[in-house]
């Protein structure tokens, strides 16, 4: 019964795992076929070119950025939409809207609305919006940062809303008999009893933004000045524009190291109850 | 509602959870009503940060896609004499019919193809496989699944260049195939786990109970575990859809000619080809999510309940 899955599985996903790796000691530049040059790529890669380093340096900021930005308003969005607000109904049918376009539409639409000669520079009179927002190269990454958190907070702030709404209303009631605010209810008890989410949440905020390729390349191509060339576009380009596949493939294997280092961690810290869960769900 | 609100007047806020404890919608209301008639009490008062902060993200949100939509219905003069955030006062479907024109039809019917067969073999074999694991008892199945939940942690990114080498040696580089094939793979570990924790809460007692009659596995499978799991199933098409159906880095590299080409390789195709045409690009924009958000009106709840529930768990 699992045999079809298991299949599809191994042949596109597990396989391939394994082939990154056997391509990083191979030189491959597409048209030829790849011949094994041993540890040549990853000497290359790791000391010959400078590159590298600033590229990583790209992705920490980047993935810290995206996290600082987007763990806190998807936390707060949660938290409200799980509410009883006024049209919180209607909020957050607005809020999903997001999900629906390919990062490809985002990347065009933002595109145009940065754009120095129309969109909001041409539309609002403020001085400092006809900023060449996507040719700046002090502040694209931050620009970028900004769009993909505009992508992927609402699905965030949808993983929150379901956690806050299985919190049981009585511990509410009681901290409000008790005499505890609005605030020292949040971090008294929503925090600590969220923190099943916020480990899920956080793992997919950081692995993701760790991989995250599409609107990047879409919106800038890593320009101006190579300035967002974080390591999963450097290694399209590497790969697929440079035709070095095989450095490219030392990148990737860099990528994967680092994100299930990731994933491990965050699966330490979220401690010993939901090992439990993990073990009692196997 | 006269009754209730009359209750809720007479009735401490503990006395209308003892009465309900097994509605917690009621018990919400209560408390909302309680709030509003005890205010003064601390932290019972209208969370005015809370609904200044879920406006103010409404509008980031939504100005972009409003932007989109209005930009798509102008000409290429108007977008650079007017106010861009107004309204055109002479709207134009002009840039529309420049994309349908331009070839929109193939490359929808493309993506339609491509998200339909990779959803519908997700679909079947991710709900077998979720059986075979929801009911191992043997250590084979508990070690497929921890390396199938390894999988969710492998990223597409990472493994794009051997995807891309496999897809040449098997002769389907630049095919539907070459897109169709890899999605499913990686939409499998997600979707195990979905369904999986899904079966699992069937009870025993119903798949005994059709051993007795003598049913045998695959009976099983049709008769009760599709039926059952038939949320989890729509929460893993619609997901895996949404995922297939804007998916980029695919296409990039595996395709490469017009003929197999699919909307977001198109959309990117568009910005180059229609340069300057801004609204022609736009209302291509426009109408690639079109689908999704038809999608998304008719089955919101379905959408929403079944994500929450999805990835809660």
């Amino acid at each position: 019964m699992a045999l079809p899955a298991v299949l599809f599985f191994g042949i596109f996903a597990l396989i391939p795992l394994f082939g990154v790796v056997v391509i990083s000691f191979m030189e491959w530049n597409v048209l030829g076929s790849p011949e094994w040059v041993g540890l040549t790529n990853w000497q290359a890669v790791l000391f010959d070119r400078p590159f590298t380093w600033t590229a990583l340096g790209l992705t920490i900021t980047f993935v810290v950025g995206s996290y600082l930005f987007q763990a806190p308003v998807a936390l707060l969005l949660g938290v409200f939409m799980a509410g009883q607000q006024r049209y919180r109904a209607l909020l957050a049918v607005l809020y999903f809207l997001p999900l629906l376009f390919s990062s490809v539409a985002v990347g065009l639409t933002f595109q145009s609305l940065f754009s120095p000669n129309y969109g909001l520079s041409a539309a609002l009179p403020f001085d400092w919006l006809p900023n060449d927002w996507l040719s700046n190269s002090d502040l694209v990454m931050w620009v970028m940062i900004f769009v993909v958190g505009w992508c992927f907070v609402p699905f965030h702030g949808l993983l929150y809303q379901a956690g806050v709404r299985q919190i049981p209303q009585s511990m509410y009631e009681a901290a409000t008999i008790d005499g505890a605010g609005r605030v020292r209810q949040f971090f008294s008890i929503t925090i600590p009893q969220l923190r099943y989410t916020i480990i899920t949440s956080s793992t997919l905020m950081l692995v993701g933004s760790l991989t995250y390729f599409d609107l990047i390349f879409v919106l800038t191509g890593g320009q101006p000045a190579n300035a967002v060339r974080i390591l999963p576009l450097d290694m399209y380009v590497t790969g697929f524009s440079s035709y070095n596949l095989g450095y490219a493939s030392v990148i990737a294997v860099i990528l994967v190291a680092i994100g299930l280092t990731l994933s491990l961690l965050l699966n330490i810290i979220s401690g010993s109850s939901k090992m439990e869960s993990d073990k009692a769900g196997a | 509602m006269m009754t209730h609100t009359a209750s809720t007047q007479s009735a401490t806020p503990d006395a209308g959870k003892a009465l309900n404890p097994e509605v917690p919608g009621f018990q919400q209301r209560e408390m909302k009503q309680n709030k509003v008639r005890r205010t003064g009490a601390p932290g019972e008062k209208p969370n005015i940060l809370g609904g200044l902060g879920g406006w103010l993200w409404l509008a980031v949100i939504i100005l972009p896609i409003y932007y989109i939509v209005i930009t798509s219905f102008r000409t290429s003069e108007d977008l650079r004499s007017s106010n861009q955030l107004l309204p055109t006062t002479n709207p134009t479907l002009a840039p529309f019919i420049r994309v349908i024109q331009n070839d929109f039809l193939h490359y929808f019917t493309n993506s339609l193809i491509v998200t339909l067969s990779t959803v519908a073999v997700v679909l079947a074999v991710s709900v077998m496989a979720a059986y075979y694991i929801a009911r191992s008892t043997t250590l084979g199945g508990r070690r497929l699944f921890q390396v199938i939940l390894l999988g969710i942690a492998i990223p597409v990114q990472a493994t794009i260049i051997p995807v891309y080498y496999l897809i040449q040696q098997l002769g389907l580089y630049d095919t539907l195939w070459a897109l169709i094939l890899p999605q499913i793979a990686f939409a499998i570990p997600l979707s195990v786990l979905i369904i999986v924790n899904f079966v699992r809460d069937i009870p025993m007692e119903l798949f005994e109970s059709m051993k007795v009659d003598g049913a045998g596995e695959w009976k099983i499978l049709t008769a009760l575990v599709l039926p059952m799991a038939k949320p989890a199933l729509m929460t893993v098409g619609i997901y895996q859809a949404l995922q297939v159906w804007n998916g980029f880095l695919f296409p990039l590299v595996l395709t490469q000619s017009s003929d197999v080409r699919v909307l977001p390789l198109s959309l990117w195709e568009y910005s180059g080809q229609f340069g300057i045409d801004v609204p022609a690009t736009l209302a291509a924009v426009v109408l690639s999510a079109l689908p999704l958000l038809v999608v998304y009106m008719l089955a919101r709840r379905h959408i929403v309940a079944g994500l929450t529930a999805g990835f809660g768990k």
